[in-house]
This record gives structure tokens, C-alpha cells and sequence, in this order.
């Protein structure tokens, strides 16, 4: 089993997500967009980084490439698909989930630790945890604050597909938590499918033990399937 | 065929904030300048040849659909002029 860690032009968190994995014990490798997804690609991992030079709008120029139909098309099979930053702007654009990811309500790039809360368990990344969880993840991202019109904010809420809010180290959902103006302190959403999802917050960045915290661990398991180490 | 612009004009739609507008309003008002609201739009001019301007129109649609425009947070017009 392989994990495909897609790399597009201005992807910078492919080598990171690849070594997080690997620590992990999940086998993963980066496969660069034009040579397709590999068929033996048991998961998908789109990374952080500035495809594209983040033109037009971030992620929406790598979500119009033909390998991002494949992984649509893998996604709707079920096979775990996770969009991180970057990934996770792509994801939206290409419709593998709700809502949009745009300019952050301070207008800047925010490099920093902050802390979500696991909203829901139901989802290969987040069913290592208990509901109400609290992790501290980092983020950098100038384009995170989420938005999704009332219909699909609703849909979401119904269908218990928000993943990740921020919060307080004690997690309480309060405003001043939410680093980037995001509806809802929403940090990530599930897709149709309970095995794609996208955050901000980077997971990769949270993993190895001499990066100072390995919240992101769990999340990053999900990929490990019915593998002992979930 | 005929040879035509269409000018696809994206906008965020009413609600949605726009922090770079109310910097560069903040800017605007740090210079002197009085106002009471800014907005800032995308605006993509398209050459393209049609058999007429409906399906001008058409194809310029299409592409604000599928990439110039994100339906989650915009809205979009489209208008269409002999070139």
C-alpha cells in the first residue's frame, strides 16, 4: 500500500507529509501531478505549499489538472483522500468538498500554533480520538478563512461533516480563537464521503517528536487503514 | 464567425467579507480621502470568435463557471462587445 503525497508546481509540503507518513509506518511517495495518480495509490494526500503560485485564487489552477479528476474519481471509491492547506484549498475548488477557503479576516499570512477541536470521530482521520479533543497544530496560510453559503453550512452541521474547529487550549469555540475569520471557527470538513477531508491546519508539521508536538499524529493514521497502528 | 470581447466581471458576493477592500479602503481614508464603502472585482476580457454573441456569451459563461469564478463566494457578469 502506497500513498500518493501529489505534487504540483509550488507544492512545498510534499517531502514533510512524505517523511510524517513515513514515521508513522505508512509507506508513502511523492508523485508529481503529470504522471498520474499510481494505481496502486491505497491513499491520497494533497499537500500544502503554493500551487500555482496561488494565481487566479489558491488551489483552483491545481484542481483543474486531469490527475485531481482521477482523485476525484478515487475519492467517490472510498479510497482516503486528505487535503492539507494548500490541499485543502484544491479540494474545495475541485468540489471534493463543500465550501471555499479564502483571504484571511486579518488580510495577512499567519504562521502560528493554534488549537481545534475534534468535532466529529466518524472519519478515518479524527476516529482515534474522542469527540471534544483538543490538539495544537500549527497553520500558515493567508487564505484560510472558510465560507460556505447558509444551505451548505446547515447540510454540513445535519450531516455531522465538520471535522476541526478552533478553539481554546481548553477548547471553548470562542472568536478570538479563530485565527483567520473562518465561518463557524470551521478548520476542516469532511467530504460526501467520510474518507476525504480537508483542514488547514497542518497535521505533517505536528508529527515528528523533534518538531515540539505530535498532535498531528493520529490525523495522519487515517491513511493506515485497518493497519494496528490506528 | 465573428470576432467579439466578452469581459467577465467576479465579484464577492454581498456578505461576504473582503479584508483587502477594507484595507485599501483604510488607505484611501490614512490619505485623506473620504468615502463610505469600497469594493474590488475581477475583471477578465476574453478575445474570442463566435458565430454571434449569444454564443459568445455562452462560452464566456462557461468559463466563469468551470475556473474564473468560485460560486461558493461570488458572483459573476458577463458582457459581450463586437472587437
Amino acid at each position: 500500500m502506497t500513498v500518493a503525497v501529489l505534487q504540483f508546481g509550488g507544492s512545498n509540503c510534499d517531502r514533510d507529509s512524505v517523511r510524517a507518513l513515513s514515521h508513522l509506518g505508512i509507506d508513502a511517495e511523492r508523485v508529481w501531478y503529470e504522471n498520474g495518480l499510481p494505481e496502486n495509490a491505497t491513499g491520497v494526500l494533497l499537500p500544502g505549499g503554493f500551487s500555482y503560485g496561488d494565481y487566479l485564487r489558491a488551489g483552483v489552477m491545481a484542481a483543474r489538472t486531469p490527475v485531481i479528476d482521477a482523485v476525484c474519481e478515487a475519492a467517490s471509491e472510498g479510497i482516503p483522500v486528505l487535503g492539507v492547506c494548500n490541499g485543502a484549498q484544491i479540494g474545495c475548488e475541485a468540489g471534493l468538498t463543500p465550501g471555499a477557503f479564502t483571504v484571511n479576516r486579518s488580510a495577512r499570512f499567519q504562521c502560528e500554533r493554534v488549537h481545534v477541536r475534534v468535532e466529529t470521530t466518524e472519519s478515518p482521520w479524527t476516529r482515534g480520538y474522542d469527540e471534544g479533543d483538543v490538539l495544537e497544530l500549527p497553520i500558515a496560510h493567508g487564505e484560510g478563512r472558510f465560507e460556505a453559503d447558509d444551505d451548505t453550512h446547515e447540510r454540513l452541521i445535519e450531516d455531522d461533516r465538520i471535522l476541526l474547529r478552533y478553539c481554546d487550549a481548553e477548547g471553548v469555540v470562542t472568536d478570538d480563537a479563530n485565527p483567520n475569520g473562518s465561518r463557524d471557527n470551521v478548520a476542516g470538513v469532511v467530504g460526501e464521503k467520510r474518507t476525504t477531508a480537508v483542514m488547514m491546519p497542518h497535521p505533517e508539521r505536528a508529527t515528528l517528536p523533534d518538531l515540539g508536538g505530535t498532535d498531528g499524529a493520529v490525523l495522519l493514521r487515517g491513511f493506515g487503514a485497518t493497519s494496528a497502528t490506528v | 464567425m465573428t470576432a467579439y470581447t466578452a469581459t467577465v466581471t467576479i465579484r464577492l458576493k454581498r456578505g461576504v467579507l473582503d479584508p483587502e477592500a477594507e484595507t485599501t479602503q483604510q488607505a484611501l481614508e490614512r490619505l485623506g480621502f473620504e468615502l463610505d464603502d469600497l469594493r474590488s472585482t475581477d475583471r477578465f476580457e476574453i478575445d474570442l470568435d463566435a458565430e454571434n454573441s449569444e454564443a459568445a456569451r455562452d462560452r464566456a459563461d462557461e468559463m466563469a463557471e468551470r475556473l474564473l469564478a468560485n460560486p461558493t463566494i461570488h458572483d459573476y457578469e458577463v458582457e459581450v462587445s463586437g472587437r
